[in-house]
């Protein structure tokens, strides 16, 4: 088990500044924030998006079909990254094409279910086929910071850049279709085209994410900054600029967290983001029964 | 493979000779048995993600038991029910929207994540297969009793499906009259909710947490295709879940390189596809036919 031995000889020496040193002594772990910190920003631009359009289990889909994508790139000896992203991206196109059939919600949703639990099923068959490395799984579902090569952090960048500077350009349009559609159509923006190219971005975030958190845990820094950030404020830009610090800090502190134990990333990246939506969450509520109690206090002399 | 096709009655005897095989109909049997029957009424009441994130709930549950040194059933039965009544008492309060139940069950499969490297770092007896067993299943690998045990509480399962599904129907094609006409409807939803916790932890020890939802939809969303009457829509949906089973763990013993949780979700998946083509191919009309709504489709007689 790596990381245990990793937990073993890293300890914490209770030395903020030593601890960060060490931090960066070995050249897996600047990887590793390498490509944290181009996945954190990706997701938290392109996941504000996902959550304004409400497509947030759509992300997940996507990011469960890149499963197989990556076990199968191994079974057939090409690089997991490129089958992540080569399956994310045909997915978020089969959804986007494919015409919206079937018999209302219970029907849709069975179909979803149907074809999420047969690309697991698949990725499990590529990786028992793999001479039967079962460990690898829990790398591919739940991410894995050990191991990720300079090839990989470029991979990453690549798409990432790509993906945001698309993004940017029909930027303003797509927020515009996002909120109001109908609007949006009938003042000449194409809106299903716009819809079917964010679905591409879409799976391009969910791929990259996928790389640091594995594909069952995208939810944390695809849908938990964004959401965590729309809490706090408004403001397009500014709930985006949140959005990306969030990302990065729950994104740093679990690779940290990682590093310096001998339990998984996946759980301290999950449990950080759940923490900071709870605490927001548990503060804006607070906060909205100050003001209503204050306003009725303020209406009560009236009355 | 050849000699079952060659020679069926004597290919199944030798089949069922081998004891682990026999273990593995037993249990699957019941497992079928209880998913077909409550997949059947979760898609119908549009609650198959419910049931998704129950399955992970399971992942959870088994995990943790196995850290702390008890019997995986008692956490994956035990953790499963209570989230399942959890979610049912507070989801009477207020519906929680998908962005907080992705957040909650990211983070559940997080500590799930925990869980596991705690039993296989620290556990002596602990192995690094618990993880992909208990999300992928390892049906094979049942001993007799608990084949035996799997069976005893599917069939409860069913059984239990069966009693509560009068007014369980009723309350779930129209509520509010099923309420006026002293339905418990309640009380009916959370006790299936339980089932349905039931049914999803049954099938994690056959199929495995990831895949227990395709035992769940895929069979009951074919049989909902095919008839339209609910007791026979029941009635079928657990014959193909049954048929899925049986089939797909035929199939892992003719092809030894396929895993059985593959198999059996393949199996699955290709009843529903056969079930959303065959009225397609049968009656291929120019006119969209789609477009028509639910009520007209329920009374025209061949649909």
């Amino acid at each position: 088990m790596p990381l245990a031995d990793a937990g073993e000889l890293m300890v914490n020496s209770m030395n903020l500044a030593s601890d960060l040193q060490g931090l960066f002594a070995y050249h897996f772990m600047v990887n590793a924030f390498r490509a944290g910190t181009i996945v954190a920003i990706a997701a938290a631009v392109i996941g504000w998006f996902m959550v304004i359009r409400q497509e947030t289990f759509v992300g997940h889909s996507l990011a469960l079909v890149g499963f197989p994508g990556a076990a199968g790139a191994v079974l057939i000896g090409a690089s997991a990254t490129l089958g992540l992203f080569a399956f994310c991206v045909a997915a978020a196109l089969a959804i986007g094409l494919l015409p919206r059939g079937g018999r209302g919600f219970g029907e849709e949703s069975a179909v979803v279910g149907t074809v999420q639990a047969l690309a697991l099923a698949c990725g499990f068959l590529f990786v028992s086929l793999y001479h039967g490395l079962l460990i690898g799984v829990n790398a591919l579902l739940f991410g894995s910071f050990l191991g990720v090569t300079d090839e990989q952090v470029l991979t990453l960048l690549l798409f990432g850049v790509v993906a945001l500077a698309v993004l940017s350009a029909v930027g303003r349009p797509l927020l515009f279709a996002s909120l109001d559609g109908d609007v949006a159509a009938a003042n000449g923006v194409p809106v299903r085209r716009l819809s079917l190219l964010f679905l591409v971005l879409l799976g391009v975030a969910a791929a990259e994410v996928s790389q640091i958190t594995g594909t069952l845990l995208v939810f944390a820094l695809l849908v938990v900054p964004p959401a965590t950030a729309q809490q706090l404020t408004p403001h397009p830009l500014k709930s985006m600029a949140l959005a990306v610090a969030l990302g990065l800090a729950i994104t740093w502190a679990g690779l940290a967290a990682a590093y310096y134990s001998p339990y998984p990333v996946g759980f301290f990246i999950t449990s950080f983001a759940f923490a900071a939506y709870l605490v927001v969450r548990l503060a804006r509520g607070s906060a909205w029964r100050i003001a209503a109690r204050r306003w009725q206090r303020a209406a009560e002399p009236a009355a | 493979m050849i000699a079952l096709l060659l020679n069926p009655a004597a290919g199944l005897a030798q089949m069922l000779g081998h004891p682990f095989i026999r273990d593995g109909f037993i249990a699957g049997t019941g497992v079928a048995l209880a998913c077909g029957l409550v997949g059947y009424f979760a898609v119908l009441r549009g609650q198959v993600f419910t049931g998704d994130a129950l399955s992970h709930a399971a992942f959870t549950g088994a995990l943790a038991a196995l850290a702390l040194g008890l019997d995986a059933r008692l956490g994956l039965f035990g953790v499963t029910v209570a989230v399942a009544l959890g979610m049912g008492l507070l989801g009477a309060r207020g519906r929680a929207d998908d962005v907080v139940i992705g957040n909650v069950f990211a983070w559940v499969l997080g500590l799930g994540v925990l869980f596991l490297a705690i039993y296989t770092t620290q556990r002596s007896s602990g192995n690094g297969a618990a993880g992909p067993a208990v999300l992928f299943g390892s049906i094979f690998g049942l001993s007799a009793a608990s084949a035996r045990l799997a069976l005893l509480i599917g069939l409860a399962t069913a059984i239990a499906l069966l009693v509560l599904a009068r007014p369980l129907l009723f309350a779930s094609v129209d509520e509010a009259v099923a309420a006026a006409q002293g339905v418990p409807v309640r009380g009916v939803g959370l006790l299936f909710l339980a089932l349905i916790g039931l049914a999803a932890a049954e099938g994690a020890q056959v199929v495995g947490a990831l895949l227990v939802l395709g035992l769940l939809s895929a069979p009951a969303a074919a049989a909902q295709r095919l008839v339209d009457r609910p007791y026979v829509g029941l009635a079928l949906s657990a014959a193909l879940a049954l048929l899925a089973m049986w089939g797909g763990l035929t199939l892992s013993y003719a092809v030894p390189r396929l895993p059985p949780s593959f198999a059996i979700i393949a199996t699955a998946t290709a009843i529903y596809a056969v079930a959303a083509l065959l009225p397609m191919l049968r009656r291929l009309r120019p006119s969209g036919r789609r477009e028509r709504p639910a009520a007209a489709r329920a009374v025209t007689p061949s649909a």
